[in-house]
């Protein structure tokens, strides 16, 4: 099945992948991005609210992205192997609802999940949004991360 | 380094700071590792696209107004963690050689109900560029503690 803004459908839901969050991982995306002291080290983490190092909720954010445009990318190169056209990737004018109900700690494997919400038209003739809930889990089945975003994508061409 | 509570951010409260040029590299370095489509990745790819040219990634945006809020009040702040964000818009496309600062306004506070030593405040954070554009906007809700009683009498 094609990849076009028509090809879509509400209530599908699909596992986007999974990756561990190294204590390596968590303090290189502090020092660059989210330098508060929980972030940086594991006695900072143990003296804060949170009682050890935690990651930053913009890296378990980051990382979905990754795995949004990577599970993007495997359905890409299987439409292209079944001689399918491809639409043109479009950008995400927001997110709303970010929640971190729990907290991301080193070794925590956090695998991320879609489901499309909502498809609407746009003032653009050539564009629809899609508007889908991601979410993340950890390895005991809690909830760390979600969000509701919307991206731009494009309609089959008549 | 003074700590700042829940009092030292009234309803209607606004201050700018931040200043960030944005290169070519900086939006290549976070895209290769978070967002890897060909407008945040490649020049060239990118001119094929409808971004018409490399812009950064939208996450990497809000990593730039968190670490500009970071140095400006966030390290000294009484965080007690965030509740979570409303809404991100972004609203221009943020390409190299912009330069970019933050307009933080606080929306709305309110002690909280069941714990008394906290308050809620909710931010509205704006991302300008040099062109006094809007590129993006963001409503976080953060939980503060509030000024110790033998504090606030001073």
């Amino acid at each position: 099945m094609s990849l076009f803004f028509e090809d879509m459908t509400v209530g599908v839901e699909n596992e986007l992948g999974a990756k561990v969050f190294t204590r390596e991982s968590i303090i290189a995306f502090a020092i660059l991005y989210d330098p508060q002291p929980f972030h940086l080290s594991d006695e900072a983490g143990r003296a804060s609210i949170y009682g050890s190092l935690i990651a930053s909720g913009w890296h378990t954010a980051s990382v979905c992205m990754r795995l949004i445009v990577e599970d993007r990318q495997r359905r890409r190169a299987e439409a292209a192997k079944r001689g399918e056209p491809l639409p043109k990737i479009g950008v995400s004018p927001g997110v709303r609802d970010l929640r971190w109900p729990v907290a991301v700690r080193p070794g925590d494997r956090i695998a991320y999940f879609g489901r499309i919400e909502n498809l609407s038209e746009t003032k653009r003739p050539q564009w629809g949004l899609t508007t889908s809930r991601t979410w993340g889990v950890n390895q005991d089945g809690a909830e760390v991360f979600s969000m509701i975003g919307g991206v731009l994508w494009e309609r089959r061409p008549a | 380094m003074n700590t700042l509570y829940f009092e030292d951010f009234p309803i209607g409260q606004a201050q700018e700071y931040g200043d960030v040029e944005v290169s070519a590299l900086h939006i290549k370095n976070f895209a290769e590792q978070f967002d890897p489509q060909p407008f945040h990745l490649d020049e060239g790819a990118a001119q094929e696209t409808m971004a018409r040219g490399l812009i950064a990634s939208g996450w990497h945006t809000v990593v730039m107004l968190h670490r500009m809020n970071y140095e400006a009040f966030l390290k000294r702040m009484a965080s007690q963690g965030g509740l979570g964000v409303e809404e991100i818009k972004w609203t221009k496309p943020v390409r190299p050689g912009d330069r970019l600062r933050a307009k933080c306004t606080v929306a709305a506070a309110r002690p909280s109900k069941s714990r008394p030593e906290l308050g809620i405040v909710e931010f509205f954070f704006e991302v300008i560029n040099q062109n006094e554009e809007i590129v993006m906007t963001e409503k976080l809700i953060a939980l503060l503690k509030r000024r110790p009683s033998a504090e606030g009498a001073a």
